[in-house]
C-alpha cells in the first residue's frame, strides 16, 4: 500500500563517519547543478523568446571572436571540477584508510547470503552488530563470484572479490538499524542477499558479543589452531618436523623474502594465498613443495587460521589487524 | 555490375588515384583494428607474466622450442614472397606474380602444418588445459594452466588470421590469373600484401613471449 | 528556397514536383526484395539499418517495459527474479548494441555523410553492404540467445559469475556481440576512409558540417575500442567453453583483468553513443536558428578532444573494485577533464541561438529537448566521477538515471530529431508536424517522470539489478512506471505517423527547411541514386545561414 507521505523517504539517514562528510559533497554538487542548469535554461528560455522568428529583435552583433569566450567557460568550471576532486578524493581517501585500532570483523560472502564472523567466534548470517563509536574494519572476501557489502546509511561500499581480501572501514555514529545491501550483481537472489546492521552503544555490543547463542564458544585463534592441526599445517611449519618449511611464529606483519630477490609483507592477503595457492610466492630458500588447499579449506576456515597465525606474533593477547589495503595485486 | 578490373574504376570513385588513396587507407585502418584485438590478448598475457614470473618462465620450457623457431623462418620466408610478389606487379610481371602468390601461400601452409604437429604433440605431452592438462607436471601448475591458455588462445588466434590470409592468396590469384591486375592497377595485391606482413609480425612479438623466456 | 532565406516557409502542397524522366529516385530505382538485399546504394542501406534498429529498439523496450511493471510493487510477481535478471540483460545488450550504438551512424550517416561531403557514395560499398548482413548476423545469435531461454549475466558480463556460475546462453549472446562488433568496425573504417578520400573539391575539412565531424570522431573511437570487447568476449566465451581460463581466481586468474578490459572498450562506446547525436543537434540548431554556429572549430575540435580523453577513463567504473587507490585518483581527475569538451558545445549550442532567428519545427523541439536532458545527464556525471559520493551511489539507481539522460534524454531525441529533419530526404514525403510536435512533449514528459525519481532512490540506497525492494521505496518505482508508460506512448506515435507519411504524406520539396548544405541544396527529395546530377564543387562555408549579422566595431 502506497504510504502517507510523511512515511516516504526523500534522503537516507546519516550513521557512519563517512555520512555528513559524502553528504557535504552531495550538497555541493547539486547546489552546482541546480545552478548552472537553472542558469542555461533561463538563458535559453530568454533566447527563444526574444529571437523567436516573428520577432523584430535587434539582430545586428559585433564581429567577436569566440576565443575569449571558450576559454573562460571552459577554464573557470575547471577550477570549480578540481576542487571537487580534491575534495572528493580526500574523503575517499579518509573514509577508506582503517583507523590502527579498528576491530576486525570477518565478511565472506557468497550467493546468497553474507557470513559474519567476529573475533571472539561470534558468528552471524546477513546482519551485522558493530559498537557505535569504536572504529571497525570488515575484511571482506568470496567464496564464489564478486558481491558487494553496501550500507547506505553510512555512504560507503566496497566489492567483495573472490581471491582477494577487501576492506570496509567505518565508525558507527548513532544506535540503530540500517540496511545492508548487496551491490555487484551476482546472480539470482542477487536482491535477496541484504540484511540489516545494528549499531549499539559499547556495553550493549559487549553483551551481544559475549552472548551464548550456540556461536562464539572458542574465538577465531582457537577455531584456527585446530583447523592448523586437523589439515596437518603442523606437520611441517610445527616445531622440530623434520621438515623444511618456514616457521610461522611472528611472521604476520614482517617483511618475507621471496625467491626472486622482491620482498613481500606477510600480511592475511599474503597468508590467504600461501594456504589456498601456494606455490605463487614462495618464500626464499624454500622448495615449492606446500601443496594447495584450494578446495579442501573454505574461506571461512583460512580466515579463522590466518587468526591462530596472527596469534602466534604475540604472547595470549588477540593480535592487532594490518590494515587490509583496496589494492588490486592479482 | 562490371567487376573491378585493369580498366574499370568502380562508380563511387573519381579517379584510380583516388581508388587506391582509399584501399590503402583501408587496409591501414584495418590492421589498427587488429593491433587492438591482439593487444588484448598481449596485455592479458603481459600481466599475468608479471605476476608469475617464475610459473610462466617454467611453462615455456615445455613448449617446442625448436618448432617455433622453424615456423619463424618460414613465416618471415613467406613474407620475404609475398614482397616479391607486390614488386613483380609493380613492374608489371604477372607471371611471376602468380609464381610469388604460390611460394607465398606454400611457405604460409607449411607454418599452418607444423603449427597443427606442434599442437598435436602439446596434445601429446598433457598440455591442453581443460583436455587433458597434467598439474603434476609443473611447480606452479595454477600459472602453467594460465600460461598454456594464452598460448593457445594467442597461436589459435594467429593461426586464424593466417587461414583468412591463405584464402586471400588464392582469390588474389585466381585474379591475377583472369588477368585483373597490371602494373596500373594491383591495388588488392597491395592489401593483401600488407595484411600478410601484420600477421607476421604478429608472430614476431609472439614468438620471443612464448617460446623465448626463463627465469 | 535557399538556406539565405531568413525564415523557413511552409511547405507547399500539391502534386508531387516534376521529377526528373530519366533519373528515377533511389526508392524507385529498381523494385522488388532481391534489389534491397543486394543494393550498394547507400541510402538504401541506411534504410534497412533503420528498419532493423527499430526492431530491436522496440525489443529492448519490450523488456524495459516488463521490468517497470515488476518494479510497481516491491515484492512483484509479475516475473520472477530468475527472468527478471534476463529482461535486463537483454534491455542492455539490445539497447547498447543494437540500438544506440548503430542509430545514428548507420541511419542517418549512412544515408546523409556521402552527400553532405559531395560523394556519390562511400569509399567501399560492398563492404557498407556487408557490414549490416553481419550485423543481422549477429542480432540473429543474440535473438536466439533470447528466445531459447536467455542471459542473465547484465550487459556487462562480469567474472567469474559469467563464466564459471550463470545458467545461460552466455556464448551465444557472447557471439552474438562478437559478430555485431565487426559490423560497426566496418561501417567505421568505411567513414574514416571516405571522410577522407571522397569530399568533392573545394569541401576542406573546416567547411565540413560538424555532423561529419562527429561521425569520424564517432568512427575513430569505434575503429579502436570495438576490437578490444570482440577479443574480451571471446576469452569469455572460450573459459566458459573450456571450464578454465584467465578469469578464474581459482587458478589465480584476476576478476579484474575482465572489468579492466570490459570498460576499456564500453566507456569509449558511451561516447561512440552520444557524439552523433551531438552532430546531429548542431545541424539542428543551426538550420532553425537560420544561423552559423558559434565556434566552429571549437566544436569540432571538442569531438576529437571527446574522443581521445574517453580512452583514458575507464576506472571509474572501478572506484570500489579493488583498483588502487591512486588510479582512482587518475581516473577521477581525467573524468571531470573529459566533461569539459561536452560543457563546451553545450555553450556553443545556446550562443548559436543569441541573435538568431529562431522557429519551433519537430527538429528543433528535440534539439533543445537534447541541450536540456543532456545537460542534466552530464552534471549528473559529475557527481558519479567524484571519488567520495560515487562511493555512495555506484551500482544504485543513480548511475542508471544518469545515464538514461544522456542516452535516452540526450540520445534517442538527438535520433528521433535527426529522423524527423532528414524524413523528407530519406522518404521524399512530410510528416504531421502538429503530431510530430505532440509527440515530442509527450517524450519529454514522459521521460523526465520516469528517470527523475530515479535520482532521488539512487541516493536513498536502491541498488540496481534488483527485482526486489525495500517498501519504502515504492512511490519513486510507482512514479517512474507511471512515466514509462507516457514515454512509451510517445515512442509508438512517430512509429505510426512516420510509417503514415511514408506512403500517405505529402511530396517534400528538395529544401523544406530550407537548410544549408549539399545534401539540401543540390539533390531531390528523395535524391537519385547517384546522389547529384553533376559532383558539387564547393566555394562556401559550411552553415551559410543569414546569421549573424555581423557589423565591425
Amino acid at each position: 500500500m502506497i504510504p502517507g507521505l510523511a512515511d516516504i523517504p526523500f534522503f537516507p539517514e546519516e550513521a557512519g563517519n563517512s555520512a555528513p562528510q559524502v553528504d557535504a559533497i552531495y550538497w555541493a554538487l547539486v547546489g552546482i547543478s541546480t545552478l548552472m542548469t537553472v542558469g542555461l535554461f533561463v538563458v535559453i528560455t530568454c533566447f527563444l523568446i526574444r529571437y523567436r522568428h516573428t520577432s523584430e529583435a535587434n539582430r545586428t552583433m559585433l564581429r567577436l571572436s569566440p576565443t575569449y569566450l571558450e576559454v573562460t567557460w571552459s577554464t573557470i568550471p575547471m577550477i570549480i571540477f578540481t576542487g571537487l576532486f580534491v575534495w572528493g578524493a580526500v574523503v575517499f581517501v579518509k573514509a577508506n584508510r582503517p583507523a590502527r585500532n579498528a576491530t576486525p570483523i570477518y565478511v565472506v560472502g557468497q550467493q546468497w547470503y553474507w557470513d559474519v564472523r567476529h573475533q571472539n567466534g561470534r558468528h552471524e548470517i546477513g546482519d551485522l552488530h558493530v559498537p557505535v563509536g569504536q572504529p571497525v574494519q570488515l575484511i571482506m572476501t568470496s567464496a564464489d563470484v564478486i558481491h558487494d557489502y553496501y550500507i547506505p546509511a553510512f555512504r560507503q561500499k566496497y566489492d567483495v572479490v573472490p581471491g582477494k581480501y577487501t576492506s570496509l572501514s567505518f565508525t558507527a555514529t548513532k544506535p540503530g538499524k540500517y540496511r545492508i545491501l548487496c551491490s555487484q550483481y551476482c546472480g539470482t537472489d542477487h536482491s535477496l542477499m541484504t540484511g540489516y546492521l545494528f549499531a549499539m552503544r559499547p556495553d550493549a555490543y559487549q553483551r551481544w558479543l559475549q552472548a551464548k547463542d550456540g556461536t562464539g564458544t572458542e574465538s577465531m585463534a582457537e577455531t584456527g589452531a585446530q583447523l592448523f592441526r586437523t589439515f596437518s599445517c603442523s606437520g611441517c611449519h610445527g616445531e622440530n618436523t623434520g621438515v623444511h618449511a618456514p616457521s610461522l611464529a611472528g611472521i604476520y606483519g614482517n617483511s618475507v623474502p621471496l625467491q626472486g630477490g622482491q620482498f613481500v609483507t606477510a600480511d592475511d592477503q599474503y597468508l590467504r594465498d600461501s594456504i589456498l595457492r601456494a606455490s605463487a610466492q614462495v618464500v626464499a630458500g624454500y622448495k615449492p613443495i606446500m601443496p594447495s588447499y584450494q578446495g579442501q579449506i573454505s574461506e571461512e576456515q583460512a580466515m579463522q587460521i590466518i587468526a591462530y597465525i596472527k596469534s602466534l606474533s604475540q604472547p595470549p593477547a588477540p593480535a592487532a589487524s594490518l590494515p587490509v589495503p583496496n589494492s588490486s595485486t592479482p | 555490375m562490371p567487376r573491378e578490373s585493369a580498366s574499370h574504376i568502380p562508380e563511387q570513385f573519381e579517379s584510380r588515384a583516388q581508388q587506391e588513396e582509399a584501399d590503402a587507407l583501408g587496409i591501414w585502418t584495418f590492421l589498427s583494428t587488429e593491433i587492438l584485438f591482439f593487444g588484448g590478448l598481449i596485455l592479458s598475457y603481459s600481466v599475468y607474466r608479471v605476476s608469475y614470473h617464475a610459473g610462466f618462465a617454467e611453462a615455456s620450457q615445455h613448449l617446442y622450442f625448436w618448432i617455433g623457431t622453424i615456423n619463424t623462418f618460414i613465416l618471415l620466408t613467406s613474407s620475404l614472397c609475398m614482397a616479391l610478389a607486390v614488386h613483380s606487379i609493380h613492374d608489371g610481371d604477372v607471371a611471376k606474380l602468380r609464381r610469388y602468390l604460390v611460394l607465398t601461400f606454400i611457405f604460409g601452409a607449411a607454418f599452418l602444418g607444423l603449427k597443427l604437429c606442434e599442437y598435436y604433440l602439446d596434445y601429446r605431452e598433457h598440455l591442453v588445459p581443460s583436455v587433458n592438462f597434467d598439474p603434476s607436471h609443473f611447480l606452479h601448475p595454477h600459472a602453467a594452466e594460465l600460461f598454456l591458455f594464452l598460448y593457445f588462445a594467442m597461436t589459435g588466434l594467429h593461426a586464424i588470421h593466417m587461414t583468412l590470409g591463405l584464402s586471400a592468396l588464392t582469390y588474389l590469384y585466381f585474379r591475377a590469373r583472369r588477368g585483373d591486375f597490371s602494373q596500373e592497377y594491383h591495388s588488392p595485391v597491395k592489401v593483401v600484401g600488407l595484411y600478410w606482413h601484420f600477421v607476421d609480425i604478429v608472430w614476431v612479438f609472439l614468438y620471443p613471449m612464448l617460446y623465448l623466456i626463463n627465469n | 528556397m535557399s538556406s539565405a532565406s531568413t525564415t523557413i516557409e511552409p511547405s507547399p502542397t500539391g502534386p508531387p514536383p516534376e521529377r526528373h524522366p530519366v533519373t528515377p529516385d533511389y526508392l524507385n530505382d529498381g523494385y522488388g526484395l532481391r534489389s534491397w538485399l543486394t543494393t550498394h546504394d547507400h541510402k538504401r542501406i541506411g534504410v534497412l539499418y533503420l528498419l532493423s534498429i527499430t526492431v530491436f529498439f522496440f525489443i529492448g523496450g519490450w523488456a524495459a517495459t516488463m521490468m517497470r511493471l515488476q518494479l510497481l510493487s516491491p515484492h512483484g510477481d509479475l516475473v520472477t527474479s530468475e527472468t527478471y535478471n534476463r529482461l535486463f540483460t537483454l534491455h542492455g545488450v539490445t539497447m547498447v548494441w543494437f540500438f544506440l550504438i548503430p542509430s545514428v551512424p548507420t541511419v542517418l550517416g549512412n544515408f546523409v555523410l556521402p552527400m553532405m561531403i559531395g560523394a556519390r557514395d562511400v569509399a567501399f560499398p560492398r563492404l557498407n553492404l556487408l557490414s549490416w548482413y553481419i550485423f543481422v548476423l549477429g542480432g540473429i545469435f543474440t535473438l536466439y540467445a533470447t528466445i531459447s531461454g536467455g542471459v542473465d549475466t547484465g550487459w556487462t558480463f562480469y567474472t567469474p559469475y559469467s563464466t564459471t556460475y550463470a545458467n545461460g546462453h552466455v556464448i551465444a549472446m557472447a557471439s552474438g556481440i562478437f559478430i555485431t562488433g565487426f559490423s560497426t568496425i566496418f561501417t567505421a573504417l568505411n567513414f574514416i576512409v571516405t571522410t577522407h578520400t571522397m569530399r568533392a573539391p573545394g569541401m576542406h575539412w573546416f567547411r565540413l558540417p560538424l555532423f561529419v565531424w562527429s561521425l569520424y570522431a564517432t568512427s575513430l573511437i569505434m575503429v579502436l575500442a570495438t576490437p578490444v570487447i570482440a577479443i574480451t568476449l571471446a576469452l569469455i566465451a572460450l573459459e566458459r567453453f573450456a571450464g578454465v581460463g584467465i578469469f578464474d581466481p581459482r587458478i589465480g586468474g584476476d576478476p579484474l583483468l575482465f572489468q579492466h578490459l570490459f570498460w576499456f572498450y564500453s566507456h569509449p562506446a558511451v561516447y561512440i553513443m552520444i557524439l552523433p547525436g551531438m552532430g546531429v543537434v548542431s545541424e539542428m540548431i543551426t538550420c532553425f536558428s537560420r544561423k552559423r554556429i558559434f565556434g566552429y572549430k571549437f566544436v569540432a575540435y571538442s569531438s576529437l578532444a571527446i574522443a581521445v580523453l574517453g580512452f583514458i577513463v575507464w576506472g571509474h567504473h572501478m572506484f570500489v573494485a579493488s583498483q588502487s587507490i591512486y588510479a582512482g585518483m587518475i581516473f577521477s581527475m581525467l573524468s571531470f577533464l573529459v566533461s569539459i569538451p561536452s560543457a563546451i558545445k553545450v555553450f556553443n549550442w545556446t550562443a548559436t541561438l543569441y541573435k538568431g532567428r529562431i522557429h519551433f519545427h519537430t527538429p528543433m523541439l528535440y534539439a533543445l529537448g537534447f541541450i536540456g536532458l543532456f545537460t542534466i545527464g552530464g552534471l549528473t556525471g559529475l557527481f558519479l566521477a567524484t571519488l567520495a559520493v560515487d562511493m555512495h551511489v555506484h551500482d544504485t539507481y543513480f548511475v542508471i538515471a544518469h545515464f538514461h539522460y544522456i542516452m535516452v534524454g540526450g540520445m534517442v531525441m538527438a535520433y528521433l530529431g535527426g529522423l524527423h529533419f532528414w524524413w523528407p530526404k530519406i522518404s521524399g514525403r512530410m510528416y504531421n508536424e502538429k503530431l510530430a510536435q505532440f509527440s515530442a512533449a509527450i517524450i519529454f514528459v514522459g521521460f523526465n517522470l520516469t528517470f527523475f525519481p530515479q535520482f532521488i532512490l539512487g541516493y536513498l540506497g536502491m541498488p540496481r539489478r534488483y527485482p526486489y525492494y525495500p517498501p519504502q521505496w515504492q512511490v519513486f518505482h510507482i512514479l517512474s512506471t507511471a512515466g514509462a508508460s507516457v514515454l512509451a506512448v510517445g515512442y509508438l506515435l512517430p512509429l505510426c505517423y512516420l510509417t503514415w507519411s511514408f506512403f500517405f504524406g505529402r511530396h517534400a520539396p528538395p529544401n523544406p527547411w530550407h537548410a544549408s548544405g549539399l545534401e539540401w541544396n543540390e539533390t531531390s527529395s528523395p535524391p537519385i541514386r547517384t546522389n547529384f546530377e553533376k559532383l558539387p564543387i564547393v566555394t562556401r562555408e559550411a552553415y551559410d545561414y543569414p546569421y549573424p549579422i555581423q557589423k565591425d566595431a
